[in-house]
């Protein structure tokens, strides 16, 4: 029998640490994703698996405690929303530059500057295109359902300790707050002080005993030992680039017209193909589920038999423009969204798609 | 006699400290960062904790301690050691942990870090190296600067009313009940050296034994940025920075 | 099977809560759910609702604009929610405090008059409880059983000596619905 509760999405994440073996979650209260902080510090977790759970002062002290506890090869992640995770910048920087794994969950808000509480995806150009300074990139996940919130912690930590990067889980308030059927998946026990030798020990700072100390740093002042360095960050993006893209279709086999959304976006998106299907216009979603890296191979290939792509997301914008390159403008890509907080209904977006139909045809 | 005959065990009154390694410290003659490097490796010797040791280095002059003291490292953001070191100790807290900064890391971007840590009393080692000015980005005003003090953003002088007042950020700490041990050492005399060497053990043991944070700030100079010779640069301090910034213990519990 | 479901009234009334033991209910009879509470600064006194499907397939979009049924406990949730029922839908209300009823005749009305019955019966806390079994009289979509478990699922081991309380206010509820 499975373990089947009802959970919002913030709910999910700080069950999924718990379960997943994580080690350390460090915060800071922002809505709409306080849950995430509030249920974890209700489960008490440091007195079952030992997992650290702080409130910090500030997401910049959030972020750090990150770094210095992954710095150590712990699990650690925190979460935010998106002014938050604005503040987030430096430290996100540091983690890439320093080659360290961690998890950092956005539930984003509307912007810009204070914006509003209310629901958003405006946030993909700073979750996808660095939001720090220099050459890098976070792995970003961006789940639709509160299962998938649930699921993505421990993926987010087996793609930022595989490759070694910082991973976030970029969702909406929507995501953040419904709630959903979600089923809790086996336990996994955190790592012994023996699978993280094995694991982490020729890197993590635990103390240099019987080996030559490690060092977590991203400062370089030879700028000959510092470009071969980023070359090889970009080769490392080049590798998730070519495995790690992940992405769903529904009713895409004969589709002509094509919803490219994602999150809360390709939920509201199902529906409106939904519609759109009821009225004879043969319409799909391709749902990105990872956004860094864009699965653009996938939508180039799927776009050769489409009359035209429109793209859905609560932001004026974004998106659209990986879905662009991907398509290398071989046709109609349109955008449609609304922002400030106000979110699309199934209908207009049905819309919308029937009057680039109508400038396609 | 060669060498080789004079530097045997038995003729030996100092040696270096095997937790230095020996790459070549890169400050500016006269400067007190390799001094505090040294005294904290024999210290790190001394307590037999070098392979439980990790150090946070700052952002400043001492970006590259990791450079010279053979432990473990991570190198912080710019004013954010204490939230690095926060994260490491509380999931290993088996780890000796000690954050190195300096007063614009410590006492300027960094204060909400610093004040925040200290208040959780996070069982760590602070060490604030405070010579009154920006030495790595060309001497421009730290918080701690004198008033009257000359430096690349205050030409003529450091005014109250235009930059504030000098700030004494052990005197805060001392406030805080998460902290057990606050003391002001300097590293100017030989005595001074050797004071400042008992302290930093005492900070790490205590900090050890979970009493809270420790707090060790030394009162340093930045030759190169004062513009004065070495010998000069340790006079200036003692004559006007011990005034205002006196050593001796704040705070032992 | 798929009914979409929009639960409005005031603050205070248990809307969320009551929104939440029928998802919860669905859950444990195997359904998919969505549970999305239009959120906000009003925590308190304000206008609450709550949207609800459930359904045997995977759900699409959480927000929807038309529903199968909607449960309204108040004036305001009645003006905002009356036009939002598909026709053939069902509008259920509390008669209390209604100024204006209802007056659509493509959709089934029918009125609880649950807040009266909750103080006859000395607890304003079941009024919810008895609003929905009102709503699963009209609708049975899910089985009593699963609600049960569901509330045993949902509250904390020390509020399970509630549960038989709440489940005789369903069953009146159930009694008392009219039209």
């Amino acid at each position: 029998m499975p373990d089947l509760r009802l959970m919002k999405g913030n709910e999910a994440i700080a069950a999924a640490a718990i379960r997943c073996g994580c080690d350390a979650y460090f915060g800071y209260p922002i809505t709409p994703q306080s849950e995430v902080m509030e249920t974890l510090m209700d489960m008490r977790p440091w007195e079952t698996t030992g997992m650290v759970v702080l409130q910090a002062e500030s997401e910049i002290a959030s972020i750090n405690m990150v770094y210095g506890a992954a710095s150590a090869g712990k699990r650690a992640m925190t979460s935010s929303s998106s002014p938050g995770v604005s503040l987030m910048a430096e430290g996100l920087s540091y983690l890439a530059g320093a080659e360290l794994p961690c998890l950092v969950v956005n539930v984003s808000r509307g912007g810009p500057g204070l914006g509003t509480i209310q629901p958003s995806q405006a946030d993909y150009f700073m979750a996808t295109k660095g939001g720090g300074h220099g050459d890098f990139h976070l792995i970003v996940l961006a789940p639709a359902s509160v299962q998938e919130m649930y699921d993505f912690v421990p993926l987010a930590f087996d793609l930022a300790f595989t490759y070694r990067n910082p991973a976030m889980i970029l969702a909406d308030g929507v995501i953040g707050q419904m709630m959903e059927k979600v089923e809790l998946r086996p336990p996994r026990p955190r790592p012994t002080d023996e699978e993280m030798q094995k694991s982490v020990g020729s890197w993590a700072v635990t103390g240099k005993r019987n080996r030559r100390r490690n060092i977590i740093t991203s400062v370089e002042l030879d700028p000959a030992v510092h470009e071969k360095f980023n070359q090889k960050l970009q080769a490392k993006y080049a590798e998730i680039q070519e495995k790690e893209a992940r992405y769903e279709e529904l009713l895409c086999s004969d589709a002509q017209y094509l919803i490219v959304a994602y999150g809360i976006s390709a939920r509201i998106g199902q529906k409106a193909v939904e519609l759109l299907r009821s009225e004879g216009v043969k319409a799909g979603l391709f749902r990105p589920i990872t956004l860094y890296p864009f699965p653009a191979k996938s939508l180039a290939a799927r776009a050769r038999q489409l009359k035209g792509i429109l793209c859905v997301e609560l932001s004026a914008g974004q998106m659209v423009e990986d879905v662009r390159l991907s398509v290398e403008s071989a046709l109609p890509v349109a955008h449609f969204g609304r922002n400030g907080g106000i979110i699309h209904s199934p209908n207009e977006v049905a819309e919308a798609m029937k009057k680039l139909k109508t400038n396609c045809e | 006699m060669n060498i080789e005959e004079i530097v045997k065990p038995e003729n030996l009154a100092y040696a270096k400290s095997k937790t230095l390694t020996d790459a070549p410290m890169h400050y500016c003659p006269g400067c007190s960062h390799g001094t505090v490097h040294k005294i904290l490796a024999e210290a790190i010797e001394e307590l037999g904790i070098q392979d439980k040791a990790v150090g946070i280095a700052p952002v400043g002059c001492a970006v590259m301690l990791y450079s010279y003291l053979d432990i473990d490292w991570v190198e912080a953001a710019h004013g954010r050691a204490p939230a690095v070191a926060t994260g490491i100790k509380r999931t290993n807290p088996h780890l000796h942990v000690f954050a190195y900064q300096g007063d614009g890391d410590l006492a300027a971007i960094g204060t909400a870090e610093i004040i925040h840590a200290c208040n959780r009393g996070e069982n760590i080692t602070v060490i604030f190296i405070n010579n009154a000015i920006y030495g790595m980005t060309g001497g421009q005003m730290a918080p701690t600067t004198l008033l009257g003090m000359k430096t690349a953003t205050t030409p003529q002088g450091r005014q109250a009313n235009l930059n504030g007042y000098p700030f004494k950020v052990s005197e805060l700490m001392a406030q805080l009940p998460g902290v057990s041990y606050v003391t002001r050492q300097a590293v100017h005399t030989p005595g001074a050296v050797r004071q400042a060497k008992r302290a930093l053990k005492k900070a790490v043991e205590k900090a050890y034994a979970q009493k809270g944070t420790s707090f060790v700030e030394v009162v340093a100079t930045c030759s190169s940025g004062w513009k004065l010779s070495p010998t000069e640069a340790n006079r200036w301090m003692a004559e006007n920075m011990l005034p205002f910034y006196p050593l001796g213990d704040l705070k032992d519990n | 099977m798929k009914e979409e479901i929009i639960i409005a009234g005031f603050g205070g009334q248990g809307v969320l809560s009551m929104g939440k033991i029928l998802a919860y209910s669905g859950v444990m009879q195997g359904q998919e759910v969505t549970w999305m509470p239009s959120y906000g600064p009003e925590m308190r006194g304000g206008t609450a609702n709550v949207t609800v499907i459930l359904s045997r397939d995977r759900i699409s979009s959480p927000i929807i604009h038309e529903f199968d049924t909607a449960i309204i406990l108040n004036q305001q949730s009645l003006d905002k929610f009356e036009g939002a029922v598909k026709r053939g839908g069902l509008l259920l209300y509390d008669p209390n405090g209604i100024t204006a009823p209802p007056a659509r005749a493509d959709v089934r009305v029918c009125r609880v008059a649950a807040t009266e019955e909750a103080a006859k019966m000395g607890n304003a806390k079941i009024f919810n409880m008895i609003v929905l079994g009102a709503f699963l009289k009209v609708k049975p979509i899910v089985q009593l059983e699963n609600v049960v478990k569901g509330l045993q699922k949902s509250l904390p081991e020390r509020a399970h000596k509630l549960i038989p309380m709440n489940e005789q206010a369903i069953l009146r509820g159930m009694e008392i619905v009219e039209g």
